[in-house]
């Protein structure tokens, strides 16, 4: 966590840096209008409604801010300046709502973990005749947090000829290289710890820290079957990054941006303006990204790794206690990662696809109507996600597991061929399209200025 | 006629088809018919010396045919003042081509006595004779791997036979008997 | 060093690595790798040490005996009616058959023809048990192959006929039911009713849901057609039977073949493997061979229900008194599993001289070794073939 919060401030000077040396005001674009956060405007409304009134234009103007190059957490940063009652937010402010906001991520992904694992529990025990967890709480509710209080509080155990430090060490870089993902993703338009213009690409190239942490677990662990673990998880999660690489491409071409802010943007309006549904070849792209990001997260048909009728329980095997949670936490959290992605590029991120419940919070002077607007696209962000994931624990249920030379024909001759296919009819898809389109900026999209 | 009869009765017509063809081949190797009257089962006692031909003859024979060997049971006689002690290997042949079957019998001194394996014929013979030897100390002559297969590598004995006094601990662990 | 088996784990493994500097250096090794006895796809205390080269086997070497609870030794020092309930926990998913190819062995031997009625409540309660079997052969197969789903459904469907036979007789797993003589309880009205209300529910949907679930799904069938084949020649010669003989394309089934209690007065077909999917002796052939007989048992029990007579279902003078005379007999039974035979000698006395038992499983995963030398195996291969000849451990150790 650290780490990530380190390389943001340091990503975020450079920027600042750059800017100075410009000779452009250092300051993110959401330092500029005063849009207060809940917790601000219920503090000192008074205040908030005389800057409103004051600036009515510049305050809920965040949205049409969404071309600027990085911003940071703007909804936090705005309200520190505003407690602060600071003209103008300074490096120092934009880091430490960024930290903020890296604690909201941390604070949603143990939420999610939490939720997640009881949601698992109970559709499988629905698809299983069963009832799941029903003690805890209503319906179980509260089952995954009795046994979180279980796992902290269970003896460490770390093998006697296990590496020491290369076995504790792995479960902190593989919840990190998960947790570092999150970095970029937004919650709802803004609502992100910082929005990289290279969003995509840092995910991607990120994402390759879990298979370090994974091949540290097993070769630490000094076992036998955790050894056999490791080396599929490697192959495979290796393996899965292309395929996915190549989606990120193809969406990258059609929307002319890296940043997972523009790719929502650029997906605005009717639904058939997703991705998913605008291009063919994007939609084949789709069922790829979904099928590799299962292999990704290991889930089944692909749980290769923890395979518990070959492997015993794969990696994690000699793993107990706060560490083992820290592996199963980072598990679901890719869950929700590789799902809030595929919604951005492909099912319109947060739009409801419907442009009058979109447009809720838009250009509107009204104090409640922007939160409103707010409040539903992220619920519509993060409801698309979970459906998602519901989608990656109902194939989990029914599916038997694929075999390692089976998952790699699928990788390397199936999905890799389609990928390459499908980013070049989804390139031609869109010049054709745009040809034929009165849009006369379509070409400007695809071709890098 | 119940089925169990015509079970026993079955049983009963093919050793007197089969015990004929063996004993015109081998006069020599086969010692006793037993064709019990009552609802035993029949069987052909042969000398163990010369059980692999006899086998190899009873599985290659096309009008014959044994190719499924269903077990090698094996039982232990003390014997008393008017017989001697014996240790009895029997095998359990079948086809599955002609739905008939042999019982054959090698009777072995209880020490010292081997009988020859048949690993070759059947496979399904090695974890049979390794049981075999196991349990009751019969000698397999030529089988591959003649280890035991359920008791421990290092255990002492050979707990089916009559005479085996179950040890009072093995390897520290108290045995106790109710 | 670690112990593990025959082999050793370096303390430090990873020093091994620091010298490979050199390309020259680089080598691939063979690793040894201890599956079981405490492993969870082999379905009890098996153990096989399996040398790989990667995810490849190259060879496997089979251990058992880890669940040896001397059967054959106590039952010299019980009496023939004390042996049954050690029969049960031989195999423990079918012990009804267990029961009866014991019963029938000493009855054999005693000359004793038991009531017509105990005859077709041992038929019905074999068949209900034979379907209860596959049913768990069935989800646990699935288990072991990474669907868990049909697992629970299976036992879904399991827990029906264990609550049938708990109705029975009181007893959900080891029965003692069918004892020398014929049956410990009587198969009441009420009891013959829940078993056609059972297959009401089974015959027409469930089997078709299970198909659909697992049989016929693309991912199960690539991972098991054309894996694990074998050849008919070589599954006589390694003295397999059951499904797992049927699998490979032999129609020997003894209640068809040479026929016990009265199961030659029903009419049932005896499924093959067939190679509709794959090759004939693969694992998938192996697996569906299951799946088709419970359909025939459910027929078999159609059939019995029908034609079950009244009257007294045990021979109470007999069971009171069981004292063989003098011989020997090897009976055997068709079983879940395979051909389960007994060879019980009798010395005049009501102690059993000698039992023995012929244990389908023992037989049928003596290949194991045999087959992983030759086919080029994969690690999740061994699993998928360990899993479709649907071993019980209790049976194998005895």
């Amino acid at each position: 966590m650290s780490l990530s919060l380190s390389l943001q401030s340091l990503l975020f000077k450079t920027n600042a840096w750059l800017a100075q040396a410009e000779g452009t005001t250092p300051a993110p674009e959401g330092g500029e209008g005063a849009a207060p956060t809940e917790g601000a405007a219920n503090a000192a409304g008074d205040a908030t409604k005389e800057i409103v009134e004051a600036a009515p234009e510049r305050a809920f103007m965040l949205n049409e801010n969404s071309t600027s190059d990085e911003s940071g957490a703007p909804y936090i940063e705005s309200a520190i300046t505003y407690v602060l009652n600071v003209e103008q937010s300074s490096w120092w402010i934009a880091a430490f709502s960024m930290l903020l906001a890296c604690l909201g991520v941390f604070g949603f992904i143990n939420v999610f973990a939490l939720f997640a694992v009881w949601l698992e529990r109970k559709v499988s025990a629905h698809m299983q005749c069963r009832l799941g967890p029903m003690e805890v709480g209503p319906h179980g509710a509260l089952q995954t947090i009795a046994d979180g209080i279980k796992l902290t509080v269970k003896e460490d155990i770390i093998p006697k000829l296990a590496d020491r430090p290369l076995f504790i060490l792995a479960p902190i870089i593989v919840f990190t290289g998960t947790f570092i993902r999150f970095v970029p993703l937004p919650f709802g338009p803004h609502l992100n710890a910082i929005d990289l213009n290279l969003g995509l690409f840092f995910i991607a190239s990120v994402g390759s820290v879990e298979v370090l942490g994974v091949i540290m677990a097993g070769w630490a662990s000094n076992n036998k079957w955790s050894l056999f673990a490791t080396i599929r998880t490697a192959t495979q999660m290796v393996s899965y990054e292309i395929p996915i690489g190549l989606t990120f491409v193809a969406v990258i071409v059609s929307a002319g941006t890296l940043s997972l802010h523009g790719i929502v943007e650029a997906q605005e309006g009717w639904f058939f303006n997703w991705y998913m549904f605008r291009n063919p070849f994007l939609a084949v792209l789709f069922i790829v990204f979904f099928i590799a990001t299962l292999a990704e997260c290991k889930r089944a048909p692909f749980d290769l790794p923890e395979a518990e009728s070959e492997l015993v329980s794969g990696f994690h095997t000699e793993y107990s206690g706060i560490r083992f949670a820290l592996f199963f936490m980072a598990e679901y959290a890719a869950m929700y990662l590789v799902s809030a992605i595929a919604v951005v590029l492909f099912m319109g991120g947060w739009y409801t696809g419907i442009p009058m419940i979109d447009e809720i919070g838009m250009n509107t002077t009204s104090e409640v109507t922007p939160w409103l607007g707010l409040f539903i696209k992220a619920h519509v962000l993060i409801g698309k996600a979970l459906t998602l994931v519901f989608l990656q624990i109902w194939v989990r249920w029914t599916l038997p597991r694929v075999r390692l030379d089976q998952m790699m024909y699928l990788c390397w001759k199936v999905l890799l061929p389609v990928a390459l296919l499908c980013l070049v009819g989804s390139a031609f898809w869109d010049l054709c399209m745009g040809a034929f389109s009165d849009e006369k900026d379509y070409f400007m999209m695809i071709i890098p200025k | 006629m119940s089925t169990q009869a015509a079970r026993i009765a079955k049983g009963k017509e093919d050793a007197e088809k089969i015990f004929p063809m063996v004993k015109e081949k081998f006069p020599d190797a086969v010692l006793e018919e037993s064709m019990p009257a009552k609802n035993a089962d029949p069987f052909l006692v042969i000398e163990p010396a010369s059980l692999h031909e006899v086998c190899e003859y009873l599985k290659n024979e096309s009008e014959l045919n044994f190719n499924l060997l269903h077990t090698v049971s094996t039982a232990d006689f003390l014997g008393g003042d008017d017989e001697e002690g014996r240790i009895e290997v029997t095998y359990f042949l079948d086809s599955t081509e002609h739905v008939h079957r042999l019982n054959l019998k090698v009777k072995l001194p209880r020490e010292g006595g081997s009988v020859p394996s048949v690993c070759d014929l059947w496979q399904t013979a090695n974890w049979h004779e390794r049981e075999a030897f196991d349990l009751m100390g019969v000698h397999f002559e030529g089988h591959p791997n003649l280890v035991r297969i359920l008791c421990a590598e290092d255990w002492e004995g050979h707990p089916l036979r009559k005479d085996y006094v179950i040890p009072e601990s093995f390897h520290g662990i108290k045995n106790i008997v109710y | 060093m670690n112990r593990v088996g025959e082999f050793h784990v370096h303390k430090n493994v990873r020093k091994r690595f620091v010298v490979m500097i050199n390309a020259g250096d680089l080598r691939t090794e063979e690793m040894l790798l201890n599956m079981g006895p405490q492993h969870p796809s082999t379905h009890g205390v098996f153990r096989v040490v399996i040398r790989t080269d990667g995810e490849m086997i190259l060879e496997t070497e089979s251990h058992i005996g880890y669940l040896h609870r001397c059967f054959e030794k106590i039952s010299e020092n019980v009496n023939y009616m004390q042996v049954v309930p050690y029969t049960d926990r031989m195999d423990y998913l079918c012990a009804m058959i267990n029961n009866l190819g014991y019963a029938e062995a000493v009855e054999k031997l005693m000359e004793l023809e038991v009531p017509e009625r105990a005859k077709y409540i041992r038929i019905i309660a074999c068949e209900l048990n034979r379907i209860a079997s596959h049913l768990l052969a069935f989800g646990v197969y699935g288990l072991d192959l990474g669907a868990i789903t049909p697992f629970l459904h299976a036992f879904r469907d399991r827990e029906k006929i264990l609550k049938i036979f708990e109705k029975l007789c009181g007893q959900r797993l080891n029965y003692t039911y069918i004892r020398v003589g014929g049956v410990s309880f009587d198969m009441t009205e009420e009891i013959l009713q829940d078993i056609q209300d059972f297959l009401d529910y089974f015959e027409p949907d469930v089997l078709d849901e299970f198909n659909r679930l697992l049989s016929y799904n693309g991912i199960f069938i690539s991972r098991t057609a054309n894996v694990g084949i074998i050849p008919e020649e070589m599954a006589i010669n390694y003295g397999l039977t059951g499904p797992s003989l049927r699998g490979s394309g032999v129609k020997r089934d003894l209640r068809k073949d040479e026929p016990y209690c009265i199961y030659d007065r029903f009419d049932f077909e005896v499924p093959v493997g067939d190679g509709e999917q794959g090759t004939v002796g693969d694992c998938w052939s192996r697996y569906i061979v299951r799946v088709k007989e419970m359909y025939e048992s459910a027929q078999i029990i159609r059939q019995a229900m029908r034609d079950i007579p009244g009257g007294a279902f045990i021979d109470k003078k007999a069971s009171n008194k069981v004292k063989p005379p003098k011989g020997e007999v090897y009976h055997k039974v068709e079983g879940a599993r395979g051909e389960l035979g007994y060879h019980v000698i009798s010395d005049g006395t009501d102690v059993p001289y000698r039992v023995k038992a012929r244990a389908p499983s023992f037989c049928n995963i003596s290949i194991l070794d045999a087959m992983a030398s030759d086919a080029n195996m994969m690690l999740a291969d061994i699993v998928a073939v360990i899993g479709s000849f649907d071993i019980v451990m209790g049976e194998v150790d005895r």
